[in-house]
Parts: C-alpha cells; sequence; structure tokens
C-alpha cells in the first residue's frame, strides 16, 4: 500500500479498548462490566456494543448502588441497560442499608460501606474474576501508575509496589481461585477524549451534565444539589435555584456542582478546556488523607 | 510563577476554544497520537521536562497547582521554585523518596497531536518498569545532564530503547542553562553520543540542547539563549515525527484472532486488532497454523462494513468458507504467511525477583497464543552499562539475555524486528501466575523446521490394543524415604498378575543410565523429571502402563508431565508421609547425610517439596502398610481398559 490511512488519536484509543475488552472475554472466566452511570461509564458501555457486535456483550453490568445517587442516574442506568441487551445486576450493600449510613452522618463510612465493601462483596457474590472499570489514567495521581490489568488479591487488595510488568498489548490475565483483576480499557482517555468521543458517537449521558436550573445549597465552598427529601437542611437554610450543572457525578450529597451556562455538549467541552480547575475536584474522596487518599482507598480495595 | 521562561506556551489555542468550539473539535477530531517516554539519569530532569510539557500546554489546572506550590516548599528539591517532579511522582513512596519507582503515563494535547508519556524511573532497580514503558512507545526522548555528559544510564537507556525497537530518539542535552548554553559543551555531549549510539546499532537520533527548568527550545527555536541551534523544538519535532502505525500498514497482513463472534447459527466472524497490512473485502487469506485458505467476505464494525481496514484498527473478519479458525490462529494474505516453529532463538529481559529457571515450563504469551515454553541455558548475558556479552547459567532480575527457548506447540510467528505483534512475548510463572519476563523472537531454528514427525503405520491406539490394556502413568511423588518405590513395586506385582504389561522407572536406577550427566540443582532435576517424563510417554506410545517412582518436588515439573501426556493418561499419587516420619526411617541414611550438611539440596531439608495440591489418589503410609497402599491404588484405577 503506497497511500496511508492516518487514525485519529480516538480511532486508536478505542481500537485499543476493544481489544482490551475482547482478550478479558477470551481469558477470564467470568467477566462483569462495573457501571456507574457516569459519562466515562457511558463509554464504556458504548464500546463494549462496539467490540462484540453483532454479538451483545457477553457479560453483564454490575451497578454497586449507594441509594444516594442522583435520580437522573437510576433513570439512565434503566434505559441503557435495556437498550444494549445486557443483563443489569444492582447491588446494594446490606448491612449498610439496614444500619442506615449516609453522607449526611457517616462522612467517609458512607464511601467505605456502600462502595468499596458493597463492591466486594458483589464479586464475591457473583463470583466474578475480572471486573471493567472506566477509570482513567489522567485522573489522579495514582491511577496514572495503574495497570490496564490490575491484579487483586482474595480479598481485594491492590498492592502500587508490586504490579506485573505490561509490555506492549500482551495482557497477563492469569490468576488463582478468588483471586480478581480489574480492567480499565479507556486507561489511555483523557477528559476531553471521553467529551469528544460521546460528542462524536451521540452516546447518552445523564442530562445533569448539561446546565439547567436547580435546586442548591453552598456548603464547606461546595455547591450540593437537592436531589430529593432526604437532603437535610441546617436551620435557615434554604435552597436556592442556581444554573449548575456536573462534571462528574457520585453521590449527591457529596458531589460539588459548578455554576455553568452550558446548555450543549460542544459549550460542556469549551467550559471544560477552559476551566482552571481539575474534574475530581468536586468530589470530597480525594481530599481525605493527604496527598495518598485514592492510592489508600485503592489498597483497601476501592475501585 | 516564578520562572523566567523564554516561550510563551503557544499550543493551545485558547481563542479557538473561546470563539468557535465546533472548529476547534473538528480539528482535535483529527489529531493524530504519538506515544514516547523520557529516560535518562536520575537527576536528568525527566520529571521536571515532563511536568514543563504539561504546564506549558496547560494541562495543569489551579487546583493541582496550588497543591503542587505547597508540596513544592514542603517536600520539593527546587527550593521555593516549583518541583515539576511532584505532579508525575503519583505512588506515596515515590514522594516520600523523591525518586520515580514505576511508569506514569501523562497526557498532553497540541493543535496538532494528542501525546501519551510514559516517564520511567531511571535507576537499574527498575529496568523492568523502563521496558514496560518503552515497549508502546514510537519514540524515546533520552536526557542527558549537559554538566555530566553521557552516563552509565544514558547507555542503558539507549540500548534497552533499541532492543525493543524503538527507530526514533531524541538526545535532549538538558539543563543548557547550568553551562551557559554553550555551543561547544553540546557540540561535545552530541559527539559522544553519536559514537556510542553507532556501536550499538542505533543509526540516527535527533539531538537538542534544551533546559526543561527555563523552557529553551521547548515549544520555540531556536531561543534567545541558543541562536546558534539551527534544529526544532522539541514540541515541533513531537509533532511531526512519524508514527509507527504509518510503517505498519506497508507490511503484509496479520490478525491475530482474538475471539470467534458466533451470535446466532448465520453468523460467524473471527475478531482481533490488525497487526500490520490491511484487508479487503475479497482479498485471499491463509489461517495459520494450519494453513488453510479462503476468501474475506466482509469487514464488520458496530459503525457498518468497511471497504478496507488497516494496521491498528479492532475488527471482525467474515470469510467465504466454513474453515476451521479460533483464538490463537492468526490471519493472513494467502501468498505471504508468517513462520511457524516450535523452536528459537530469543532475547530475553527477566522481569522477575526469582532467577529463570533453565528447562522449566513457563506460559508464554505471543499475540494471541499462549503455550508452555522452556528456556535454556543462556548463550550469553549483556552487561547493559558496558554491552559486553557474559557467560550466564541464568537470568536474574533486569538482566538480559540471548537463549534458545522450545515450545510445546508450534506457533505462528515473526522475527521481531518485523514485527512486534508476533515477535514480542511475555512468560508467565505457572504457579505464581506473575510475568517473569519478556522477550523478543530473533528467528526460529533451522533444525525445528528440518525434523518432521515421521507417522508410523502402527499406531499407539494399536499397540494398546494388542496389549488389551488403557496406557497411564502411574506418578508417584512424595519425599525421600516414603515409600515410593516399595509401594510402586507392590503395584507393579499386583498388575503383573492381572496379566497387564507394565514398565517400572525407578528414580535411582534411571540417574545410574539415562541421567547420570545429572546433578541435584533445581535445573538438573527438571531436566531429570523431563526426560523421565519424555521416556514415559514413548513407552505410553507403546501402550504400557508406566509406573515411576521420583521425588519430583516441584509441582511445575510434575504439570509438565501431565501436559506432555493425553487427558487422563496421567495419574498423580502422592505418598503422603510428613517429614519426621521420612526422616525417622531414614533407609538410605540421607537425611543425616543432609542434616549434617555433606548432603546439598535434599528435599525437604534444605530444599523445598511442594505438595499436590489435587492428585488423583492420595496414600497416607502411616496409616497404610505399602500393601494396603498398593491395593487401594490398584483398585482406584480400575478398569484397565
Amino acid at each position: 500500500m503506497s497511500e496511508h490511512v492516518n487514525l485519529t488519536h480516538l480511532q486508536r484509543l478505542e481500537a485499543e479498548a476493544i481489544h482490551i475488552m475482547r482478550e478479558v472475554v477470551a481469558e477470564a472466566e467470568k467477566p462483569v462490566m462495573l457501571y456507574s452511570v457516569g459519562k466515562d461509564s457511558a463509554v464504556m458501555l458504548h464500546l463494549a456494543r462496539k467490540a462484540f457486535y453483532p454479538s451483545p456483550p457477553p457479560f453483564p453490568l454490575l451497578h454497586v448502588d449507594t441509594t444516594w445517587k442522583f435520580q437522573a442516574m437510576y433513570e439512565l442506568r434503566n434505559e441503557m441497560a435495556e437498550r444494549s441487551g445486557m443483563e443489569l445486576l444492582v447491588y446494594q450493600n446490606p448491612e449498610a442499608k439496614e444500619r442506615g449510613i449516609n453522607p449526611f452522618d457517616h462522612g467517609a463510612l458512607h464511601t467505605d460501606m456502600w462502595k468499596t465493601e458493597g463492591l466486594k462483596q458483589a464479586l464475591d457474590l457473583y463470583g466474578f474474576d475480572a471486573a471493567f472499570g472506566g477509570a482513567r489514567r489522567d485522573e489522579e495521581k495514582s491511577r496514572a501508575k495503574e495497570r490496564v490489568f490490575s491484579f487483586r488479591t482474595a480479598s481485594h487488595g491492590w498492592d502500587p509496589k508490586n504490579q506485573r510488568p505490561e509490555l506492549w498489548n500482551l495482557y497477563n490475565a492469569r490468576k488463582k481461585k478468588g483471586e480478581s483483576i480489574r480492567v480499565f480499557p479507556i486507561s489511555n482517555w483523557t477528559e476531553l477524549d471521553v467529551w469528544q468521543y460521546i460528542h462524536l458517537e451521540d452516546i447518552p449521558i445523564v442530562p445533569l451534565y448539561f446546565s439547567e436550573k436547580r435546586p442548591t445549597v453552598e456548603r464547606d465552598g461546595m455547591l450540593l444539589m437537592v436531589d430529593d427529601e432526604r437532603f437535610p437542611l441546617a436551620e435557615g437554610e434554604e435552597p436556592v435555584m442556581r444554573s449548575i450543572r456536573f462534571r462528574t457525578l457520585g453521590c449527591y450529597p457529596l458531589t460539588g456542582a459548578v455554576e455553568s451556562e452550558a446548555a450543549t455538549l460542544p459549550e460542556v467541552i469549551q467550559e471544560t478546556l477552559l476551566t482552571t480547575t481539575s474534574e475530581r475536584q468536586g468530589r470530597a474522596i480525594d481530599k481525605d488523607e493527604g496527598g495518598a487518599g485514592m492510592e489508600k482507598k485503592k489498597q483497601e480495595g476501592y475501585f | 510563577m516564578a520562572d523566567t521562561a523564554t516561550n510563551d506556551p503557544v499550543y493551545k489555542t485558547d481563542a479557538l476554544i473561546a470563539e468557535d468550539i465546533d472548529t476547534y473539535l473538528s480539528t482535535h477530531q483529527h489529531k493524530t497520537m504519538l506515544r514516547f517516554i523520557t529516560c535518562g539519569s536520575v537527576d536528568d530532569g525527566k520529571s521536571t521536562l515532563i511536568g514543563r510539557l504539561l504546564y506549558d500546554s496547560k494541562m495543569i489546572f489551579e487546583d493541582q497547582l496550588a497543591a503542587l506550590e505547597n508540596d513544592s516548599k514542603r517536600v520539593g528539591t527546587q527550593g521555593q521554585e516549583i518541583d515539576f517532579a511532584l505532579l508525575v511522582d503519583g505512588l506515596a513512596a515515590e514522594r516520600e523518596q523523591g525518586i520515580t519507582i514505576d511508569v506514569a503515563y501523562r497526557f498532553f494535547n497540541t493543535e496538532k497531536r494528542k501525546f501519551i508519556v510514559a516517564d520511567c524511573p531511571g535507576h537499574e532497580q527498575y529496568t523492568r518498569n523502563m521496558i514496560t514503558g518503552a515497549s508502546t512507545a514510537d519514540l524515546a526522548v533520552i536526557l542527558v545532564d549537559a554538566r555530566k555528559g553521557v552516563l552509565v544510564q544514558t547507555r542503558r537507556h539507549s540500548y534497552l530503547c533499541n532492543l525493543i525497537g524503538i527507530k526514533n530518539i531524541v538526545l535532549a542535552v538538558n539543563k543548557m542553562d547550568l553551562v551557559d548554553y554553550s555551543e561547544e559543551v553540546f557540540d561535545k555531549i552530541v559527539a559522544d553520543y553519536s559514537e556510542f549510539a553507532k556501536s550499538i546499532g542505533i543509526e540516527s537520533f535527533t539531538a537538542m540542547p534544551i533546559s526543561g527548568f527555563k523552557g529553551d527550545n521547548i515549544t520555540k527555536a531556536p531561543s534567545a539563549n541558543t541562536p546558534w541551534y539551527k534544529g526544532p523544538s522539541l514540541v515541533d519535532h513531537l509533532e511531526t515525527v512519524e508514527v509507527r502505525s504509518a510503517e505498519d500498514q506497508d507490511k503484509p497482513f496479520r490478525m491475530p484472532v482474538q475471539w470467534v463472534n458466533r451470535p446466532n447459527l448465520d453468523f460467524r466472524g473471527f475478531s482481533g486488532l490488525i497487526a500490520t497490512g490491511g484487508v479487503k473485502p475479497g482479498d485471499a487469506v491463509r489461517v495459520l497454523p494450519s494453513g488453510k485458505t479462503s476468501t474475506v467476505k466482509s469487514v464488520v464494525t458496530f459503525d457498518g462494513e468497511l471497504d478496507e481496514a488497516v494496521a491498528g484498527q479492532s475488527v471482525t473478519l467474515t470469510l467465504d468458507d466454513e474453515i476451521d479458525c479460533s483464538r490463537g490462529n492468526v490471519l493472513s494474505v494467502a501468498d505471504n504467511p508468517p513462520e511457524v516453529s516450535d523452536q528459537f532463538e530469543a532475547s530475553i529481559v527477566w522481569l522477575a525477583d526469582e532467577d529463570l529457571i533453565v528447562g522449566r515450563n513457563y506460559w508464554l504469551k505471543l499475540g494471541t497464543q499462549t503455550v508452555s515454553a522452556a528456556v535454556q541455558e543462556p548463550k550469553y548475558k549483556v552487561d547493559v552499562n558496558t554491552m559486553e556479552h557474559l557467560a550466564a547459567k541464568t537470568l536474574s532480575l533486569n538482566e538480559i539475555g540471548v537463549a534458545e527457548l522450545f515450545t510445546d506447540k508450534s506457533i505462528v510467528f515473526e522475527a521481531y524486528q518485523q514485527n512486534r505483534a508476533l515477535g514480542g512475548f511475555i512468560l508467565i510463572d505457572k504457579i505464581t501466575n506473575q510475568t517473569v519476563a519478556a522477550g523478543m523472537l530473533n528467528f526460529s531454528l533451522r533444525r525445528a523446521q528440518n525434523v518432521h514427525w515421521q507417522p508410523t503405520d502402527i499406531t499407539r491406539a494399536d499397540h494398546a490394543a494388542m496389549k488389551n490394556q488403557k496406557p497411564r502413568v502411574l506418578w508417584f511423588t512424595g519425599l525421600s524415604g516414603s515409600g515410593k518405590s516399595t509401594i510402586a513395586n507392590e503395584v507393579e506385582k499386583r498388575l503383573a498378575l492381572m496379566n497387564r504389561h507394565t514398565f517400572l522407572l525407578d528414580g535411582d536406577n534411571v540417574r545410574h543410565g539415562l541421567n547420570k550427566d545429572l546433578g541435584f540443582t533445581e535445573a538438573d532435576r527438571i531436566e531429570n523429571i523431563r526426560r523421565v517424563g519424555e521416556v514415559a510417554k514413548l513407552m505410553t506410545d507403546a501402550g504400557l502402563i508406566v509406573l515411576t517412582a521420583f521425588i519430583s518436588p516441584f509441582r511445575a515439573e510434575r504439570q509438565m508431565v501431565r501436559d506432555m501426556l493425553a487427558e487422563d493418561e496421567f495419574i498423580e499419587i502422592f505418598v503422603d508421609t510428613p517429614l519426621e516420619v521420612a526422616e525417622e526411617r531414614d533407609v538410605k541414611g540421607l537425611y543425616k547425610k543432609a542434616r549434617s550438611g555433606q548432603l546439598k539440596n535434599f528435599t525437604g531439608i534444605d530444599s523445598p517439596y511442594e505438595a499436590p495440591e489435587s492428585p488423583e489418589i492420595r496414600v497416607n503410609t502411616v496409616e497404610m502398610t505399602p500393601e494396603e497402599a498398593a491395593e487401594h491404588i490398584v483398585r482406584a484405577i480400575l478398569p484397565l481398559k
């Protein structure tokens, strides 16, 4: 061939993610896709549909639910599961449920019980040996160093100093019974890549990413949205309608909104590019434990 | 920022983003991607350079910058200045020790390209991390401190980059600000490096004088401080250098099959990532290793069928005929297929704390093929600091050597120099599942090509039928003095009375003849078992029931013999005797010798015994007499046909 086809960066990233997903399906016994309903999950799900077309993706979706997600997220979750033809598994940690663990009263324990413990319990319950996650290396410092195939001990621990070397596109999926791997097919995507891909491929995302007038309160410098009646208002506190949107979606009482007028995807991307703060800045989780918050959480089994 | 950058950041067009986001997006959409690594000695300023690239391309946000300023004052190494290294050293241990341990991947964009940078650690003990980062890179930036010139580490990293096949090398002479931007200093370093590069086979490289800290020649060249420099800025060069995927498209079509896509009876597609070349409907293709040919019917994707697909794309191909093809096979252009072989010469980089065990079977993964492979004694290892070839019995962590390698099944391959996807492999320990080595196939050994299997008219089934029995290997394993030989002998007597054709291979006896050249080192013990396995296999071909009595202490080697035989022909019998009991018996007086230090590498004393995890049969010689144990075994293997 004399003429070269110039593959764009998104085409190369897409091909890489598809290759990774097919390797997992070929080598793992029981894979699952962790689906958090955020934009990264949306892209990952879309890539899975591409990877196995015309077959539906040969694994279920798992939503580790905290019961504190935004209502709009639950709606999109159910719709997307139906559209992809995949089984949707929803898991809620029964102990957290029983003890009424919530982000207002329990702080860090909320994330630990619902998400970290909930995820471990769900993986053990179903016996999944490989779990796809939508984490990206540009999100956070310890993630920048994590492998695409990230090995976890039988107790779900991550040992950052003893990661398996990962060469070329040869992934080592071997493990003993009880051990598992977390696989991150969009490791090499940036926030801008994700947005651009959503735009190009017209991938449905939660409307909360777009600006709209929503009831909010301001606390500790964070704008929180009052998504339902469970939100405890302090004395004299009144929700204020503000034009806001979210750059990242977690549990609604833990996710800070930004004031914004960006109501379309190009406007959102424009705002993302011109912004001066990083994406996870709105998340309380990264601020725990000094600089090593995420690394520590991951060692304990957080996704 | 307290900084005297001579160049304004130029590679992000804020104006266009603000004024016309749609145009910006369509430009960005058509960008290509370049993956590169930065390497060099410990204090050559790699992390600072990456920090600079991120900062200048505005990939550092205000909150990160605030945290960075804070950290710089607390633990930074640049006084009151910003320590960019803290941006990229992500692990807690790295920030504490001020060194880079693992590869960090960073991302930035310019107007023309998206970049993925692997920041690789400089210390020799992290060679394996560097190799990891280099394996996916199109280009390497090798940093040299202008004050220090070409160092041992510069040579090592250049050698590794060349070994892994990186064609584009940039020699970045850094910290030019600390040598008064001297052209003379720069020229001297380039001349030194040039001589060295030629000696290891690097044909060309691009040299540039920079200061990562001050910003000279990073985005714009020449900087005011280096008017004598005539080449491009680092960013200009990164934006325009040709990426490897273009070169891959010129090679013949190859696609390792990852997965067979069968949603229903009417559709059967072969999914994979095209490694080299391109493919169109109507193309004649060949399936390797079978060699069967067919024609491409369609190139299927979620976005519709394609007229053509090229290297770097993940696709699903359908063929005109229903030919046999599955994961591990390679689809190739019909008239120029890759080779198939089971014996190779390979360059191997050892990545594990435990040394290579010569002769042991490891999993070898190459493309989508996984087979058992044994590495022979290295021909030599390379002193990565002097490039000298040294004699070697094994390979240890971070060592690089050349050795022959045998696989248990033929694999489809090409020399690494021609095709990374079909020449690069990893070795995986069968017990720990760790990735222990990375390797590159250089060529297949002639003898593999010239030795063929001779088909015989009287088959192994005929041999077995004549003896009216099902051939099997009864593999007795256990500590010395556990009673293996005694029990095996009892079992054979019983089988003889039942008119069965048997043969007992005894550990001690075999070492008088077939294996008298072997000692008791780990490697020799593995070879001992391999030969016994091969002999036992020949005997089963002849229709015999083979009994073997060997300590065979390692799980990996028992598994190796199991893998040589048909599915249910290997019966592992664990003669389970506690060490105290075997030592108490000490029939041959060997435990006493071992305890007194006269006998080295004695199993159970100073060499491990790895007990079977799920043997077919277990006999407990504390509770059973040898006769009872033999009865138990014979009953367990009935019927014999």
